[in-house]
C-alpha cells in the first residue's frame, strides 16, 4: 500500500446508515483507512469495502449519522486500520477502537500492526496440553480448560455469565506454575453495568494493572463492533507471540458482534443468508476465534474466552452453532438449574472440551481423570430419563438402582456443579468430590470406571453421603 | 499470452479484470503488484470476474493482472506424501520458512520440491511399447509407498531411451517416447487441473469394504473401496474424531486428509499425531502415507473451495499408480460455505438458505469422482486402484433436513449420521444405528474372509436393535420393571450391543482399533447371551438373575479386558456364558 497519505475527496454520492460512497476516487486500496471529515469540524474513521475505478464503499465506525454529501470530505489514509500495541498497553482502559477512554494519551512505543492479522501458519502451531485450573468443579473436571484453548459461554439473557467470566479471571491458574499472565477484555455492544462490573472486579482483585479493555458499549455505534475484537486479538498477538504473555481474552457479547455484522451488510444490499445474517459469517468468525492458541517460537499463548447470549436460549441459533463449530468446546449455561439456584448454572450434557483429552489424566492431573469424566457424564445424562419416568409413574414405583440414580442427580447438581463465588477447589478436591456423587450409585452401573478404580476410590467414598 | 490487464473493482475475494478476453474461463491468474494467485470465474464482455485464494487487502483498482494461459493445476509428482499443503497445494512447510509464524501472501512455491533428487529405478526398457499410464520407474517415496512414474495421459507409441538406475531431480527428463507427433521428453512431474476428475480407465463395482477397525462401522455400516460416504452431524457429536479414526486406522493405502475450513489446533493435532502413530499393519508411521491439506477456517475461503478438487486429483493420481487412497474431507459444509460466499459476491441469485442453485451438482461433481479402477500396462499386467471419498458434513443446529446434508444423500451410499444425544451421553462414536444405512454390498467379501457369518450375525444385531427401539418407547412411559420377561431380556441384550459393543473409545489403547475376527467374536457372544437368556427364562429362571449374573458384567468389560491377541478368552467366556444359561 502506499504510503503518501492525505487523498482527500470532497462530495459524497450517497450516504445510508453506516455506508457512504464516494465517487471519481483513484489510487484508493480495499480495506484501506479513511478519516471522514464531517461539517461540524469532528472527524470519524471507516475503512473501505469495495472500490472500482470509479467508486468507494466505505463503511464509517461512528455510523453516517448527521453526514451531508456536500459538506463532508472523505481523506484516504494509505493504509489498513492498524494499532500500535505493546506491554505498555497493559492496564489501560480503550474504546472499541483503540482510543484512550482514561483521560492519558497512548504509548509512544510500540508494533504497529494491522487489526486484520493473518493466520497462524498450522505448521508452526503447538498443541495445547496445560490444563489451567479454574477452581470449579464441573469446569475443571468434566471440560477442562487448556492454555490456548477457545471455549466459549454460551448464555442467556438473566444469566449470570459475566460472573462466571470474572471468577474464571480471578482464579484461573496453571497447575504448579507462576507466570506473566495478562487479561485483555473486549466488550462489544455490552450494557453500562456490564462494562462497570467488570472493570470494579479487576480493580478489586488487582488484575486491572495487567489487564487492558476494550469498551464498545451498547450505545456505542455498532460499526465500531467489528473492529473491537480485532484490536484486542492484536494486541494478544503481541503480548503472547512477542512478549511471552499467557493472555485471557474475554470477548462479550459475540451476539452483539454478529448483530452489529448483520446491520453492516444489509445496509450494503447483500444477499442474506440464514435469519438475515451474512452468508460469510462463519469465516467472519473465524478470523475472530481463530486468533487463539500456542507457537512454537513462543513461550506466550492465547486463551480465549468468548461469552454469547443465545437468542431465545436457542442453541441452534446461527450465532452460538457456527461459534460452536470453530471454538473448541463450549459451556453451556442451563436456565432450568439457574432457578434451582445453582451456581455456576453449567449443564455438563451440552457442554464439551474439545482439547482436554490429551491435557487430563496420567501426571497431568490424575489418573483416574478421564473415566471419572466420562462415567459423570454418562450416569448424569440417564439422569434425565429417569426423571422424566419419575413424573410419569411417580418416585416411588422406580427400581432401587434408579431412585439412587435420582440422589444422585439432585446430590450432583447441588454439591458438585454448585459452589461459592469465590469458593476454589483445586483438581483433586473436585474428583474426589466426584467420586462422592459417583457413590450414590450402585458400583454395577459404573461402566466408564475400572474395577481398580472402584476399589481404590468408590468403596472409599460410597456410603459417605447416605448420612446427610 | 501477456495481455494488458488491469483490476476496474475490489470485493472482498472477488476482484474484476479489464481486457481478459484471450483469457479462459478457469484459467489461473496472477492478480496485483504482489502476484496473489486467482482464478477466472466468470468472463463477460472482456471482463473477467476472478477468486483471489489470498487476502485481497490493500488491493487497488489499476494494478496489473495477468493470465497464466493455464487452468488452476496440481503438481503430481513425488515428495506429495509426508507434505503438508494449504488448498492451492503451496507447502505450509516452506511458506513457514519464508514468512514464520504467520501466513504472508504473495509467496509463491511450488508444492513439490523441484531440488530434491530422488533414486529412480525404471522398470521399462527401450523399445517398450507405451500406453497411457504406464509405468516407467519406481521411486521409493516413504517407507509405505512406492511411487510409480507413469507415462503422462495422451502419449502413446514406443520408448526410444530410458534413464539408467540412479538420482534425479523431477523435472529431469527421465524417458523420450517416439510418438505419432514425434519424439517427447517425460519427467517425473507433471500437472492437472484440479477441477478435471482424472479419468478411470475401467471402473470396478465398489464390493469390497474398507475395514476401518471401528465396530459401528465395519460391522453395522460398512464403507466400501472406491465407495463414498458422509458424517453428518452437529458440532461436539465426534465427527472430527471419527475422521481421525479412519485416517489412522483404514485398511487402505494412502490417505489424503483434507481439513477444509477447521480448526488451526486440529490440524496441529494431527500434525503432531500422525509421524509417531504406527500403522497397525506396517508397524510404520502413519504420516508414511499420508498427505495432508490444511486449509483452517481462518484462511482464505476461496482457498478452501478449491481444496477438496486439490485433495481429490492428488488421490486419483496414486490411484492410477495402483493405490487404494482414501480421501477425509473435513468439513464438506465449509466448502458448501465457501461456494456460497463467492456466489454471494457475484449477487447470484441464492436458491435454499442462500446457497447456489448450483450446490447439488457441484456435491455431486465431487462425490462421484470416487472409484474403484483397473488399469491394464502396455505388457498386459494389471493394477487395481481406488478412490473412496469419506466427507464429514456440519449441519446448522444438527438440523439433517438442510441442503448440504440432503444434497450430500443423493450421491453417497454410506450414510454415517451422527447423534447428539448419544455424544451427550459419552457414547462415542455417536453414529446412530437407526438413520444410518450403507448400501454398498460386501457380503461376499467376508463370507470369504472371515469365519463366523457376518451377513447373519448382522442381520440379527439390526433386528435385536430394532425391537429395542420399540420398547424403549413403553419403558418411557412406564420403566423397565414393567416389562415381560422375554422383553426385559431384549433390553438387557440391546443394551450389551450398544454400551459393550457399538460404544468403542477412540483414545482407549486397547479399544481404539479392533480387529475384525475381535468383532465378530464380541457380538456372536453378545447374541449367543441373547438367545441363551430368552430359552433360560422361558425355562423358568428368573430374570434378575439372569441380567444380574457376573457374566453380564464380564460382557461389558470385554472390549477393554481382552486384547485382540488373546482371542482364546472370547471361546472360553462363551463356553461360560452357555455353561451358566443351560445349566
Amino acid at each position: 500500500m502506499s504510503s503518501e497519505s492525505g487523498r482527500i475527496y470532497r462530495d459524497l454520492q450517497r450516504a445510508a446508515g453506516p455506508i457512504i460512497v464516494v465517487e471519481r476516487v483513484t489510487d484508493v486500496a480495499f480495506g484501506e483507512l479513511v478519516e471522514v471529515l464531517c461539517g461540524d469540524g469532528t472527524i470519524r474513521r471507516g475503512t473501505v469495502l469495495d472500490v472500482s475505478t470509479e467508486r468507494a464503499v466505505i463503511q464509517v465506525f461512528e455510523g453516517a449519522e448527521g453526514l451531508s454529501l456536500r459538506n463532508t470530505a472523505v481523506k484516504f489514509l494509505g493504509k489498513a486500520l492498524e494499532l500500535a500495541v505493546s506491554p505498555a498497553l497493559l492496564g489501560r482502559v480503550l474504546s472499541g477502537a483503540g482510543r484512550p477512554l482514561d483521560g492519558m494519551p497512548l504509548p509512544f512505543e510500540g508494533e504497529t500492526r494491522s487489526i486484520y492479522g493473518s493466520a497462524i501458519n498450522p505448521v508452526d502451531r503447538d498443541y495445547p496440553m496445560d490444563v489451567i485450573e479454574t477452581g470449579m468443579s464441573v469446569i475443571d473436571t468434566m471440560n477442562t480448560l487448556v492454555r490456548g484453548q477457545k471455549l466459549p459461554i454460551f448464555s442467556g439473557n438473566g444469566l449470570p455469565h459475566n460472573e462466571l467470566a470474572a471468577q474464571i479471571a480471578r482464579q484461573a491458574r496453571i497447575r504448579g506454575t507462576d507466570e506473566n499472565f495478562a487479561v485483555v477484555f473486549a466488550a462489544m455492544g455490552v450494557k453500562h453495568d456490564d462494562a462497570t462490573y467488570f472493570r470494579e472486579e479487576l480493580e478489586r482483585t488487582g488484575a486491572l494493572a495487567n489487564a487492558t479493555m476494550f469498551l464498545n458499549l451498547a450505545s456505542d455505534p455498532p460499526e465500531e463492533r467489528l473492529v473491537t475484537p480485532r484490536c484486542a486479538l492484536t494486541l494478544a498477538e503481541e503480548l503472547a507471540f512477542k512478549h511471552d504473555y499467557h493472555v485471557l481474552v474475554i470477548l462479550t457479547d459475540m451476539t452483539n458482534y454478529c448483530e452489529a455484522l448483520r446491520e453492516m451488510t444489509s445496509a450494503r444490499g447483500e444477499v442474506p443468508s440464514r435469519k438475515g445474517y451474512p452468508g460469510y459469517l462463519y469465516s467472519d468468525l473465524a478470523e475472530i476465534y481463530e486468533r487463539c492458541g500456542r507457537i512454537k517460537t513462543s513461550k506466550g499463548s492465547i486463551t480465549q474466552l468468548p461469552i454469547l447470549t443465545m437468542p431465545n436460549d436457542d442453541i441452534t441459533h446461527p450465532i452460538p452453532d457456527l461459534t460452536g463449530y470453530i471454538t473448541e468446546g463450549q459451556i453451556v449455561l442451563d436456565r432450568e438449574l439457574h432457578q434451582k439456584g445453582v451456581y455456576p448454572p453449567i449443564n455438563p450434557l451440552p457442554s464439551l472440551s474439545r482439547i482436554m483429552k490429551d491435557a487430563i489424566g496420567g501426571e497431568r492431573t490424575r489418573e483416574d481423570h478421564p473415566n471419572v469424566t466420562n462415567q459423570l457424564y454418562s450416569s448424569y445424562a440417564s439422569v434425565g430419563n429417569i426423571r422424566s419416568l419419575a413424573a410419569i409413574v411417580g418416585a416411588e414405583e422406580l427400581t432401587d438402582s434408579d431412585q439412587r440414580h435420582l440422589r444422585f442427580g439432585d446430590a450432583f447438581e447441588a454439591k458438585f456443579v454448585g459452589q461459592g463465588r469465590d469458593e476454589r477447589r483445586t483438581i483433586e478436591q473436585s474428583l474426589t468430590r466426584a467420586w462422592e456423587m459417583l457413590g450414590l450409585l450402585p458400583h454395577d452401573a459404573l461402566h466408564r470406571v475400572t474395577p481398580e478404580q472402584i476399589e481404590q476410590y468408590y468403596e472409599a467414598s460410597s456410603g459417605v453421603d447416605e448420612e446427610e | 499470452m501477456e495481455s494488458q490487464s488491469v483490476l476496474l473493482r475490489v470485493n472482498g475475494p472477488v476482484v474484476f479484470a479489464s481486457n481478459m478476453g484471450m483469457a479462459g474461463l478457469g484459467e489461473q491468474v496472477d492478480v496485483g503488484d504482489e502476484k496473489l494467485t486467482g482464478e477466472i470465474i466468470a468472463l463477460e464482455n472482456d471482463v473477467a470476474t476472478i477468486q483471489v485464494y489470498e487476502d485481497t487487502i490493500g488491493l487497488k483498482p489499476g494494478e496489473p493482472v495477468s493470465a497464466c494461459g493455464e487452468p488452476l493445476s496440481v503438481w503430481l509428482g513425488p515428495g506429495i506424501l509426508r507434505s503438508i499443503y494449504d488448498g492451492i497445494q503451496r507447502p505450509l512447510q516452506k511458506l513457514y520458512e519464508y514468512s514464520g509464524t504467520f501466513l504472508e501472501r504473495g509467496l509463491s512455491t511450488p508444492g513439490i520440491d523441484l531440488e530434491k533428487r530422488w533414486p529412480f529405478t525404471p522398470v521399462k526398457q527401450a523399445g517398450s511399447a507405451i500406453v497411457d499410464l504406464s509405468v516407467l520407474g519406481e521411486v521409493p517415496e516413504t517407507e509405505l509407498i512406492t511411487h510409480r512414474v507413469m507415462v503422462p495421459r495422451g502419449i502413446t507409441g514406443s520408448l526410444t531411451w530410458i534413464a539408467e538406475a540412479g538420482e534425479y531431480t523431477v523435472t529431469d527428463v527421465i524417458a523420450k517416447v517416439a510418438t505419432a507427433d514425434g519424439e517427447r521428453e517425460i519427467s517425473m512431474l507433471h500437472k492437472w487441473p484440479i477441477r478435471k476428475p482424472r479419468p478411470i480407465a475401467k471402473r470396478l463395482a465398489p464390493r469390497i469394504p474398507v475395514i476401518t477397525g471401528q465396530r459401528v462401522i465395519d460391522f453395522l455400516f460398512p464403507a466400501a473401496r472406491g465407495g463414498a460416504c458422509a458424517i453428518p452431524g452437529g458440532f461436539g457429536t465426534g465427527k472430527t474424531v471419527t475422521q481421525h479414526q479412519l485416517a489412522k486406522w483404514s485398511d487402505v493405502d494412502m490417505i489424503v486428509y483434507i481439513g477444509c475450513g477447521e480448526r488451526g489446533n486440529e490440524m496441529t493435532q494431527v500434525l503432531e499425531e500422525f509421524p509417531v502413530l504406527k500403522d497397525p499393519r506396517s508397524g510404520k508411521p502413519i504420516m508414511e502415507r499420508t498427505a495432508l491439506i490444511a486449509n483452517t477456517s481462518n484462511m482464505p475461503v476461496t482457498a478452501r473451495e478449491a481444496s477438496i478438487y486439490t485433495g481429490i486429483t492428488m488421490a486419483e493420481y496414486y490411484r492410477d499408480m495402483g493405490y487404494h487412497v482414501a480421501i477425509m474431507a473435513d468439513s464438506t459444509s465449509r466448502w458448501a460455505e465457501a461456494l456460497r460466499e463467492i456466489s454471494g459476491r457475484l449477487e447470484q441469485m441464492p436458491a435454499e438458505e442462500g446457497y447456489p442453485a448450483y450446490l447439488a451438482s457441484r456435491i455431486g461433481e465431487v462425490y462421484e469422482r470416487a472409484g474403484r479402477s483397473e488399469i491394464v500396462d502396455s505388457d498386459g499386467s494389471k493394477r487395481e486402484g481406488s478412490v473412496t471419498i469419506i466427507g464429514a458434513v456440519s449441519p446448522p443446529g444438527g438440523d439433517f433436513s438442510e441442503p448440504v446434508v440432503t444434497h450430500t444423500k443423493r450421491f453417497v451410499r454410506t450414510f454415517w449420521g451422527l447423534d447428539r444425544d448419544l455424544a451427550s451421553a459419552r457414547h462415542f462414536p455417536s453414529i446412530h444405528w437407526n438413520t444410518s444405512y450403507s448400501e454398498y454390498d460386501v457380503s461376499a467379501w467376508y463370507a470369504e474372509h472371515v469365519d463366523l457369518p457376518w451377513a447373519e450375525l448382522r442381520e440379527r444385531a439390526k433386528a435385536l436393535l430394532k425391537e429395542d427401539e420399540q420398547l424403549q418407547n413403553i419403558v418411557k412411559l412406564i420403566g423397565a420393571d414393567a416389562l415381560p420377561d422375554k422383553q426385559r431380556i431384549t433390553i438387557e441384550s440391546a443394551r450389551l450391543v450398544k454400551e459393550a459393543f457399538l460404544q468403542q473409545a477412540a483414545f482407549s489403547e486397547v479399544d481404539s482399533y479392533c480387529p475384525l475376527e475381535k468383532q465378530l467374536a464380541m457380538i456372536d457372544i453378545i447374541l449367543t447371551f441373547h438367545s441363551l437368556a430368552l430359552q433360560a427364562s422361558a425355562d423358568g429362571q428368573p430374570v434378575h438373575k439372569i441380567v444380574s449374573s457376573p457374566l453380564v458384567e464380564e460382557i461389558h468389560r470385554m472390549k477393554e479386558a481382552i486384547p485382540a491377541a488373546e482371542m482364546e478368552r472370547f471361546v472360553d467366556l462363551k463356553r461360560r456364558i452357555e455353561a451358566e444359561l443351560k445349566g
